[in-house]
């Protein structure tokens, strides 16, 4: 079957800048894809070529088939969020989300019930006659997203639309996100730079950086099996050590801080005996203990800096010349000094291998 | 302790009054002492009475000089919008070096002295000046004098004050928010349907500010309708003028200057209660 949203070789230069460099991604219909990344990363201006505010210098995008080449933005039927909502201020909330039907020609009653039913599914019933400034930003944002979806697009963006909001807000907004877009089944690409916004809100999550797209996978895959350092590093906190793969098929690498380790080997890139690579260990993953845990890999370290955040803490410690990280719970760390000499524990399937 | 903290708080608060007090003082000897005089000659001279007023509000002829200085006041309002709102929308969207040197333009003629600008009109525009030359050079056997017309004093009036136009319109509009117009887009909005619902809505605080501002002034300009303007067709300025030098009937012109004078605060006073734009896209 054909994917529903394809970018095939999509290249952008400004000058001699490349912005984005042979991008190519399949979505498929009702997908909630996020393009995270850094700024600069390129996720923004794939989003503005797809919206046809910006044209490709080599490449294709098609939705179900069809070509966008050569559509202006307002042939494409494609609902946008803007990062600070764009919201027209001489408008009601209900002429904003009635807008994009007017301009479709659809009859002002029949319009505005429409605008009305959305506003009711955003979750803003009572607040139609409100001008944009007479709202709060968490309602602005309904407001946005309920005028970006009322007209069916074939095709929903959202820029960075959670930026503006404080945390708590923020999160409701997710959830909130998440249901209406679930429930109206639309395709969506959200562009974020803010890991756990991608990881909570996804079906699949593309890493962008300089240009090209370092893995696309769902949001756990991303976490646990990242196929480059980059992502390794972007997403999560991550221990990264080298190390050279002593024997591919039991699994078995030398490294110089941990000494020989066993890693996992499912999902993992084919390796060869003699591979310089490097070793992923999240730090929730390791465990800190006085005496070495049974049933457990271990390795001595001293303790140098310990972070609380009052649920948890990051105890940062040093063995040899590296730095390793370990994610403790809360009421664990209590026993722990600065400058103390502990074990770090794990296991074999903690340890994920990252080609260089 | 104590108390030294609270003396310096209240000298804190005296200190933005002192500051205002040169300007308060200037303002009140020189403007509204005179001021003050005018209204009491208005109702004073030739004798104690409200016969000035009424001679101002029944008599036809300055009935006739209020209503010709509105219509010349709304007609260069309108003249300037029309002019004024192109060449803004121009600025915003041409190269950075384009708008600047537009902008030069603009205000290198908006520096120049009004007095000089007037007797400019006046050499391009009399008998012997350049346009009648071509008119009459392209054919016009008996070419119409355009100089003491209200064509004339309209031209000059609206090159003096497009300015305001211009720039209370172009600072709007460099203001606003691309996103906008792509969001607008993006929804399926094209050129005409884009300009009606969204850009010139979004740009109408420039448009109320400019065009209140060149009305108010057009209200009260003396020089250039004076000078340029047609004898029959006198604007209120020019009246109260006339009435004081030649006539020397003060009472009578100053009851005039008070009249336009509360016209231009009514018209004022609706402009910030309607019009209140930029209070509400703020």
């Amino acid at each position: 079957m054909k994917p529903y949203l394809q970018l095939s070789g999509v290249n952008k230069a400004f000058g001699d800048f490349v912005a984005l460099d042979d991008i190519n991604l399949d979505v498929e219909k009702g997908e909630f894809v996020t393009f995270l990344g850094p700024s600069g990363s390129g996720k923004t201006t794939t989003l503005m070529i797809i919206a046809g505010f910006e044209d490709a210098t080599h490449g294709a995008i098609t939705i179900e088939g069809q070509s966008l080449a050569g559509l202006a933005p307002q042939e494409r039927n494609i609902g946008i969020v803007f990062q600070n909502y764009a919201l027209f201020p001489h408008k009601t909330a209900e002429e904003n989300v009635f807008f994009p039907l007017q301009m479709r020609g659809v009859k002002k009653a029949e319009g505005l019930r429409k605008a009305a039913e959305m506003l009711e599914l955003v979750g803003l019933e009572g607040f139609a006659h409100r001008y944009p400034k007479e709202l709060s930003g968490g309602q602005q944002q309904r407001v946005a997203l309920a005028r970006a979806l009322v007209f069916e697009p074939d095709l929903l963006l959202l820029d960075e639309p959670l930026g503006a909001l404080d945390k708590n807000l923020r999160e409701a907004m997710q959830i909130e996100i998440k249901r209406i877009q679930k429930r109206l089944g639309v395709t969506t690409i959200f562009v974020t730079h803010d890991q756990t916004e991608a990881m909570s809100m996804s079906d699949r999550i593309v890493v962008f950086s300089d240009g090209t797209i370092e893995q696309a996978a769902p949001p756990l895959d991303v976490y646990h099996k990242p196929t480059t350092r980059f992502v390794a590093d972007f997403i999560g906190e991550s221990n990264l050590l080298d190390a050279t793969i002593r024997s591919a098929d039991e699994g078995l690498a030398d490294c110089p801080i941990l000494g020989q380790v066993a890693y996992r080997t499912e999902g993992q890139p084919r390796l060869h005996d003699g591979q310089e690579v490097a070793l992923l260990i999240r730090p929730e993953h390791l465990k800190l203990s006085r005496k070495p845990l049974e049933e457990c890999r271990h390795a001595s370290m001293t303790v140098e800096t310990i972070v609380n955040y009052g649920d948890n803490a990051l105890v940062i410690g040093r063995k040899d010349t590296a730095q390793i990280r370990v994610r403790v719970p809360g009421a664990d760390v209590v026993t722990l000094e600065e400058g103390d000499e502990c074990h770090v524990n794990w296991t074999d399937h903690a340890v994920f291998v990252l080609e260089h | 302790m104590a108390v030294t903290v609270s003396n310096l708080a209240g000298r804190k608060n005296l200190w933005p009054w002192l500051l205002l007090a040169p300007l308060a003082l200037y303002l009140a000897l020189f403007f509204l002492v005179p001021l003050g005089q005018v209204a009491m000659m208005s109702v004073t001279e030739p004798r104690v009475g409200l016969d000035n007023y009424e001679k101002v509000l029944t008599g036809t002829l300055y009935r006739r000089v209020f209503i010709n200085t509105f219509f010349t006041a709304a007609l260069v309002t309108v003249c300037c919008l029309l002019v004024g709102y192109p060449l803004a929308y121009l600025m915003n969207h041409t190269t950075e070096r384009r708008a600047m040197a537009i902008l030069l333009l603009i205000t290198m003629s908006f520096w120049t002295s009004f007095l000089v600008r007037t007797y400019a009109w006046m050499v391009l525009l009399g008998n012997n000046g350049p346009v009648i030359w071509l008119l009459a050079t392209i054919g016009f056997a008996d070419p119409p004098g355009i100089l003491f017309t209200r064509f004339s004093s309209t031209l000059a009036m609206v090159h003096i004050l497009a300015p305001y136009m211009i720039m209370n319109i172009y600072s709007v509009m460099k203001k606003i928010d691309p996103a906008l117009i792509r969001s607008a887009e993006s929804m399926g909005a094209y050129g005409t349907s884009l300009f009606r619902h969204v850009y010139l809505p979004l740009t109408a605080p420039g448009i109320a500010n400019g065009s209140v501002l060149v009305f108010v002034i057009c209200l009260g300009f003396y020089v250039t309708p004076v000078l340029l303007g047609s004898p029959t067709e006198q604007m209120a300025a020019g009246l109260i003028g006339h009435q004081i030098e030649q006539f020397l009937a003060f009472g009578l012109g100053s009851a005039m200057a008070i009249v336009l004078l509360i016209v231009t605060l009514i018209v004022l006073w609706i402009y910030s209660r309607r019009f209140g734009l930029d209070r509400l896209y703020g």
